[in-house]
């Protein structure tokens, strides 16, 4: 199956045994094609003496650690192909991965991503209040992984506005302004966990005690990066929703989780609250003693394949997340495929993550 | 200002060229034209004919002549 026919098919309609096949399918052609075109990998397969005729399962394909992309440049094209370096975030003096990306591969990432989040949110494109500050997307030479994430989902704003300057103050009277005129509109809010926390929420809850107020109750959040530093502040992600909703309203909230390695394929937080694989990738996790797969229900390594790479071979990767798939086909919001839930980091994993390691700063 | 001189002035502007770079001009070609390049192109199509694309059109529009051929479709009706 190629990656044109899989975008025609509804992200979360395929049960258990559809997608499997379907992955076994393309991951299996992803193996190939990055043996083929990459030598590094194809040295790594051999290393591990796989056979890409012994492909039963796309359990079956070996995982890189995602460290692998800071200490390695791995890509399945030529340099002339390239035309987009991604760099994970970092925090300072950590190296970054750089995922290299043709024109094919970036243009899937943004298709598979509209997809996905339109499920949550509809195709039509809403007013957008980006919770971060407009230098971010600004140096187009390192395009960041938060820089990134704010350009991906500026494809759903219609206009958009944000909330922050470059001093992370939050601009009241741009935001008050924004909101009435576009007060018959459902608004979308998009950022990072802990910048919210820190630059928004509190900011709001300021002016909420010197009687200044701003209805949200007509929007949508959708925000990602980390959770390690609210984590340490005791903030959960239940209270972090009912602090919001104090605030300013606001009901519609969604988690997601993703990395720059595998742009395009993020998990969203369905209503019950449950962070959910789409067709387009999957999550499986694994017991740290000898990698084999977890039962539903227990936790593990989190390893993530995703159907998109074709320009590098990050289509199998392991992470330095902790997790647990908490069961397949039988949410009760209806979408088909895994849900699961992050538990955090591995001890001793770098910091990572949009929002934690701009939190690092705050120690 | 006729619908062309708008759609190649949204070109010009958003990407500080001029209209002997215009034709055959594909995305990524040139700095300017990257995919924070590409939103600020869309935001100046959609002011000067006022329209609001769909998401999947502003991925497709991936050259000067695709452009046309998108802003052509019934619902949008831009004629050149």
């Amino acid at each position: 199956m190629t990656f044109d026919e899989l975008l025609t098919i509804p992200p979360y309609s395929l049960d258990h045994t559809q997608k499997a096949e379907m992955l076994t399918e393309r991951l299996g052609d992803l193996t190939r094609l990055h043996k083929d075109k990459c030598e590094e990998y194809a040295r790594i397969l051999e290393g591990l003496s796989f056979d890409c005729a012994d492909i039963d399962s796309y359990l079956d394909i070996p995982f890189l650690p995602v460290r692998l992309f800071k200490e390695r440049s791995l890509k399945s094209v030529s340099d002339d192909e390239i035309v987009k370096t991604m760099t994970s975030s970092g925090t300072t003096g950590q190296s970054v991965s750089r995922i290299y990306l043709d024109r094919r591969t970036a243009s899937y990432q943004q298709k598979t991503m509209v997809k996905i989040v339109s499920d949550f949110t509809g195709s039509s494109r809403m007013p957008m209040i980006i919770l971060d500050c407009p230098s971010v997307v600004k140096n187009r030479a390192m395009f960041s992984a938060r820089g990134a994430g704010i350009l991906g989902f500026s494809l759903f704003g219609s206009k958009k506005i944000y909330a922050l300057d470059d001093d992370m103050k939050l601009d009241v009277e741009g935001i008050k302004a924004f909101l009435e005129q576009y007060s018959d509109q459902k608004i979308l809010l998009f950022g990072f966990t802990f910048m919210i926390w820190q630059h928004f929420y509190k900011e709001m809850k300021k002016l909420k005690n010197e009687g200044i107020t701003f209805d949200l109750s007509n929007a949508v959040l959708i925000h990602g990066g980390g959770w390690k530093k609210l984590a340490s502040e005791a903030v959960s992600s239940e209270q972090f929703k009912a602090s919001l909703h104090d605030v300013c309203g606001l009901s519609e909230i969604h988690d997601y989780y993703g990395m720059v390695e595998q742009t395009g394929c993020i998990y969203m937080e369905c209503e019950c609250g449950h962070l959910h694989t789409s067709i387009f990738s999957d999550v499986i996790t694994r017991r740290p003693y000898d990698f084999s797969v977890c039962d539903v229900g227990e936790k593990g390594i989190v390893q993530v394949v995703s159907t998109i790479p074709e320009s590098y071979p990050g289509h199998s990767l392991l992470t330095e997340d902790e997790g647990i798939v908490l069961g397949e086909d039988d949410c009760p919001c209806g979408r088909k495929g895994k849900y699961f839930k992050i538990i955090g980091r591995l001890k001793n994993a770098e910091i990572r993550g949009c929002s934690d390691t701009y939190a690092d700063k705050f120690k | 200002m006729t619908n062309i001189e708008k759609y190649n002035n949204a070109f010009m502007e958003s990407f500080e060229i001029s209209a002997e770079d215009l034709p055959g001009l594909k995305y990524q070609d040139i700095d300017t034209w990257d995919s924070v390049g590409h939103m600020t192109l869309i935001a100046a199509l959609e002011e000067a004919f006022d329209i609001m694309m769909d998401t999947d059109d502003i991925i497709d529009l991936s050259s000067y002549e695709k452009g046309q051929e998108i802003l052509s479709k019934e619902e949008y009706g831009v004629e050149f």
